[in-house]
């Protein structure tokens, strides 16, 4: 039995050094994003609560009215779901009477896929049915892929792809920024039915660049907002007075950024939006499961070795005992 | 698997296969199946009270990975007995090997009740769908690995059965690869299923979120492992009246009390260094989790540092039970109780869901009394012996 200790450790030895040299551990960093991203800029202060992309949305992507109502008579949504991929929802406090104000007053804010930089969905699902596209960025869903597992649902850290439970043969849905409709030459049908530009389409630089600028005017100053798409101007801006924006630009660091910026007068995590850190939890968790089985998988290999060879000594070691019986 | 040293031959223990508490068993599983049939035709949402803030229920935690930790009895005593050489446990490597073949088999049964388009799991393995960089890509590889592994490594029982020498003779010297395989890839996809949670970053409690999930979920997994044995030996030799052996249960039971001790000394250092002790004093049902789950991991550990207690059957019995309740507390806390994706959500299993839950376990437990009376899996008694010896 000694020998066979002294030879496990040795194999453990072995690994052990592997674990120590073969494994450096290099960090993955977060993912970059594309120079040509593509992105919405929703600006909380200019929202008036319409809806007319909640509807545009469910037309375009052909998805089913959703009630909460006992008349059944609207599309209803209250939330984003296996049936809606877009909503608008209000913040309320106390008389709720001024707009934008964190006291005694309302804010909207859109709830639909941000298009992180680095998603959680896409390092999560194990069958690439969840795809970020190298040139747009564009975070997309291919159902044929897709095994239903609901990883992506479960970590998503902003909550957004859900799943169809009331199905047979159920789907994952989530906002795709209208890739279907780039083809025809259009863009986000949410973005292009927003009556005030408070949802904005475009390329993230541009958008970003644009919300820096909101964030930087004085209160009250009157400018001009940009409507539909940034990039083609293919509606007119038009003149409102800038609100007192928070010196925030939500969605440019959180969890190593989005596709989607987003402007408020009150606190995001007011707005439901979470207070997130910079390093991705795709880059956190890709990071572990390089370290133990990265360097084409130098380090199960090793075990496996080490474990062969003293299992061969201590199974031969039965077949003896076999024999000698015999 | 070779017989070893001086220990009785394993051998079938015959009897009837038809009593009541099979019969029980048997409409257990059919009421699942009914259920499962609802489930398949209209939807998860038919029978389940899963939802996008709580997606996976208990048909994952439970099911899988709590189901594959307490299937770890094969993996921890072929760990044992093949790579420590203790070979003085050989006779237990059989029943735990068919309960491990059993509780995983099963395990990646539940899978496919609870993925919502099961047709396409073969994904996972094909080049073109299948994404390494996913935990959830690993896990399912490793575990579907190991069910083969497993049933290539309890063959011989099979064999035995068949009366097939030669075949069991050639597997016999391959034997060694597969029983190092079976002890890699469990270290694997028990680690990575805690891993899984790593990547929901700031949804899981910080009482149980951290980058030493791997090695908790792993160390916890071997534990199990020898409580199960425990465990099950207690209960088989009280079903079956068989005399229990309780040299060999004694010392196992000191292996899992320095398990154990290592893995609540880790858990509270990493809980320290990550200045996350304040949580457990923060009300709420996570705190109150948190010390019931812990006080079950410490409880055995009291009960076991008693030598007197190590040789007591019902004090061994007891504390193999406390901590296996405590490694599937580990188990719902980090993935259920102390997962918050936003405000609004709640879950709790509906009766259908936790009725297919235990419909699985029935289904393990008939498999495993319909084997252990046809094929060679107990070590024979006398009694045994002498039956087999008259055929």
């Amino acid at each position: 039995m000694s020998i066979n200790r002294r030879d496990f450790l040795k194999g453990a030895l072995a690994g052990g050094t592997l674990l120590a040299t073969g494994a450096p551990a290099e960090a993955r960093p977060n993912l970059t994003m594309p120079e040509e991203a593509l992105g919405l800029l929703y600006d909380s202060t200019l929202c008036i609560g319409c809806k007319a992309c909640v509807s545009a949305c469910k037309e375009v992507n052909n998805m089913p009215p959703e009630f909460s109502t006992p008349e059944q008579l609207w599309d209803t949504p209250l939330d984003i779901s296996g049936k809606t991929l877009n909503v608008i929802k209000v913040y309320q406090d106390g008389n709720s009477e001024t707009k934008d104000s964190e006291t005694d007053g309302f804010a909207f804010m859109k709830v639909s896929c941000l298009h992180c930089v680095d998603p959680s969905c896409v390092s999560a699902c194990p069958v690439s049915a969840m795809i970020k596209d190298p040139v747009t960025g564009i975070v997309s869903y291919n159902v044929d892929a897709c095994i239903g597992c609901r990883y992506c649902v479960a970590a998503c850290p902003f909550g957004v792809p859900r799943f169809q439970y009331d199905k047979a043969i159920p789907q994952i849905s989530k906002c795709q920024l209208c890739v279907h409709r780039l083809p025809e030459g259009k863009y986000a049908a949410c973005a292009e039915v927003c009556p005030t530009g408070a949802t904005l389409y475009g390329k993230v630089k541009d958008l970003h660049a644009e919300a820096q600028r909101r964030v930087a005017l004085k209160p009250g100053e009157a400018t001009l907002f940009p409507r539909g798409n940034i990039n083609t101007h293919d509606q007119s801006p038009h003149t409102a007075k800038a609100a007192k924006y928070l010196p925030q630009i939500y969605g440019e660091k959180e969890v190593g950024g989005t596709q989607m910026l987003k402007l408020s007068a009150v606190p995001f995590e007011k707005l439901g939006m979470p207070k997130l850190p910079e390093r991705s939890y795709a880059a956190t968790s890709e990071t572990m499961q390089h370290t133990l089985y990265g360097n084409a998988l130098v380090l199960p290999l090793a075990f496996l070795g080490a474990l062969t060879y003293i299992a061969k000594r201590n199974v031969k070691h039965d077949d003896d005992a076999d024999d000698e019986k015999k | 698997m070779s017989a070893s040293h001086n220990h009785p031959a394993p051998a079938p223990l015959g009897g009837s296969l038809w009593t009541p508490t099979t019969m029980i068993l048997a409409a257990l599983v059919a009421i699942a199946g009914v259920i499962l049939l609802v489930r398949f035709l209209f939807g998860l949402g038919a029978v389940t009270n899963i939802n996008d803030g709580y997606t996976w229920g208990i048909w994952v935690v439970y099911d899988v990975v709590i189901g594959s930790a307490f299937a770890c009895g094969g993996y921890s005593v072929a760990l044992l007995v093949y790579i420590f050489n203790k070979g003085e446990y050989h006779p237990m490597v059989r029943p735990a090997l068919l309960a491990s073949l059993f509780g995983y088999t099963l395990a990646g049964a539940g899978v496919i009740f609870d993925l919502g388009r099961y047709w396409n799991f073969w994904h996972i393995f094909w080049p073109g769908y299948a994404q390494p960089n996913s935990v959830m890509f690993e896990v399912a590889v490793c575990i579907t690995a190991y069910i083969v592994v497993m049933w290539i490594e309890f063959s011989p029982a099979f064999l035995d059965k068949l009366g097939m020498k030669d075949v069991k003779k050639k597997l016999n010297k391959l034997l060694f690869v597969i029983i190092a395989l079976g002890t890699l890839l469990p270290s694997m996809h028990q680690s990575s299923l805690g891993s899984l949670l790593v990547v929901y970053g700031y949804q899981i409690n910080p009482l149980w979120q951290s980058l030493l999930l791997p090695l908790f979920y792993l160390m916890t997994a071997l534990a199990i492992g020898f409580a199960v044995v425990i465990f099950e030996a207690c209960l088989s030799s009280s079903g079956f009246k068989r005399p229990l052996e309780m040299h060999l249960l004694g010392k196992l039971s000191k292996v899992m009390l320095w398990m154990l001790a290592a893995y609540l000394a880790l858990r509270f250092v990493d809980l320290a260094v990550r200045g996350a002790l304040g949580n457990m004093f923060v009300p709420g049902i996570e705190a109150l989790m948190f010390w019931i789950e812990n006080a079950l991991f410490i409880a055995p550990l009291v009960i076991l540092a008693n030598a007197q207690s190590r040789r007591n059957p019902a004090k061994l019995f007891i504390a193999a039970s406390c901590l296996m309740l405590a490694g599937f507390l580990l188990r719902i806390d980090s993935y259920l109780v102390g997962y918050e994706t936003g405000p609004g959500w709640h879950y709790f299993p509906s009766v259908s869901e936790i009725m297919v839950s235990i419909g699985m376990i029935a289904a393990e437990v008939l498999g495993y009394i319909a084997l252990v009376r046809y094929l060679p899996i107990l070590p024979g008694t006398n009694e045994t012996s002498a039956v087999a010896a008259n055929k």
